[in-house]
């Protein structure tokens, strides 16, 4: 009954997902990194104590980005008249017709898929970082984390300010409110987070869930 | 990783998740670490690569027709298509901010299409470029593509902001909408491409030197 055996893994071996190319794996040190020789795509990008830092980072973005939703964000005042906004209302700007699709998306793009990120980033690396076993669903959640990243625009959304604000400066006063200043400091964090993590550590911790008896 | 001659999983007979990299015997249907589908090749990639590349097309298109932006003053309606919002900008002593919204609403979503389309073609045939040429092309097509977002945020900000009932109003336009999909329709075809394949070719030069030698 051979043939009734799942297939096995081989895990001295790491093919780049990029070019296909295939090693034999060697584990670098914390602080390097094992880039594919043919494409120089990073494949493992250890660092010490990085699950304990992404988990103070991923706190301190859930804060921020409850607290920089609440605020006042931009506030714009023109002979006496002035208007406050929040990132909220940004986002839900396109508030007629058809252009309620575009609100749900933009305040997906840069309030919830960050937020939701971050949260699914907890859940799995918390009890990782504990040395307990992954918590139940941990891998659907790292995939799905994965799977949202490109759809995190943040920090794209900062650079869109910027450029709305010189659009405006001539014709009208603008002042910052408190979210503004949250969100400057949140855009570094996303990013910061983003790159402490290494994807295969991650995957890795998370094989404790098929086999519970872990080598070393 | 060492630098030697490369041998790809497929010549290996194996197969590596594109998720998780954790490497099987080929024929495995399912990554056992992530579940991903484990495929040697992504033969379909190309006809999704192409099917949202035109979908991504259609809708660029009335982006750049109607209008993006309707500025509202106290005499004035004005309605703004991007190309024409940015030359307002450059004549308003603005020209590095247009030079951003050029970038990012025109030079990006065109230079996408021609480099994803490059890149869909060269795969089916020989190619001047170099492989990493190519890789160095998708890597920055993908890393790029969700910048073009920029616009519709700036619209989104503006129209949010500027309300002051009679004084001055900015609303979105039509061209929003479709601009916001051409972006996700784009990023969709760029995600689509099994970048394996540019590197197939190599391979594929290789065996046949070796076998003239
Ligand atoms: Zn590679
Ligand atoms: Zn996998």
């Amino acid at each position: 009954m051979e043939s009734r055996l799942p297939p096995q893994p081989l895990p001295d071996l790491i093919v780049c997902p990029q070019c296909d190319a295939a090693y034999k794996l060697t584990r670098p040190e914390h602080g390097e990194r094992a880039v594919c020789a043919r494409c120089h795509t990073a494949l493992i990008t250890p660092r010490s104590k990085a699950g304990l830092q992404i988990i103070a980072v991923s706190i301190a973005i859930v804060v921020l980005v409850i607290a920089a939703t609440v605020f006042p964000f931009l506030t714009i005042k023109v002979a006496g008249t002035q208007n406050s906004v929040s990132i909220l209302d940004a986002a839900l700007a396109f508030s007629d017709g058809p252009l309620i699709a575009l609100s749900l998306s933009t305040a997906a793009l840069i309030i919830f898929i960050p937020l939701l990120r971050v949260l699914l980033a907890l859940y799995v690396l918390i009890p990782v970082v504990l040395d307990r076993m992954p918590a139940k669903g941990s891998r659907k959640a790292f995939r799905l984390s994965e799977a949202l990243r490109p759809w995190s625009m943040a920090e794209i959304f900062a650079i869109g300010c910027a450029v709305a604000l010189v659009k405006i400066t001539d014709l009208a006063d603008v002042s910052f409110g408190p979210a503004f200043w949250m969100f400057a400091i949140l855009v570094v964090l996303v990013v910061a987070q983003d790159n402490f993590m290494c994807r295969w550590t991650v995957w890795k911790s998370l094989d404790g869930l098929r086999k519970p008896e872990r080598e070393t | 990783m060492s630098d030697a001659t490369i041998i790809t999983a497929r010549e290996m007979g194996v197969v590596g998740c594109r998720r998780c990299t954790q490497v099987w015997p080929q024929g495995t249907e399912t990554c056992g670490r992530c579940g991903k589908r484990l495929q040697l090749r992504d033969h379909k990639s190309l006809q999704r690569v192409w099917a949202w590349w035109i979908v991504g097309m259609m809708c660029y298109i009335p982006a750049n027709m109607y209008p993006m932006l309707r500025t509202r003053t106290l005499f004035t309606v004005q309605q703004d298509t991007i190309v024409g919002g940015a030359i307002e900008l450059f004549t308003h002593g603005a020209p590095f901010v247009a030079a951003i919204i050029l970038f990012a609403s025109v030079v990006i979503p065109l230079g996408k299409f021609f480099a994803i389309a490059y890149l869909a073609i060269s795969v089916q045939r020989r190619s001047v470029a170099s492989f990493e040429q190519r890789h160095l092309l998708y890597e920055v097509v993908e890393y790029i593509g969700r910048w073009s977002m920029i616009d519709i945020f700036v619209v989104a900000i503006l129209s949010s902001l500027v309300q002051l009932r009679t004084l001055a109003a900015i609303d979105p336009g039509p061209a929003s909408l479709f601009f916001a999909l051409s972006v996700i329709f784009t990023m969709l075809s760029a995600q689509s491409f099994d970048s394996r394949l540019i590197w197939d070719v190599q391979s594929r030069d290789k065996g046949e030197a070796q076998r003239g030698h």
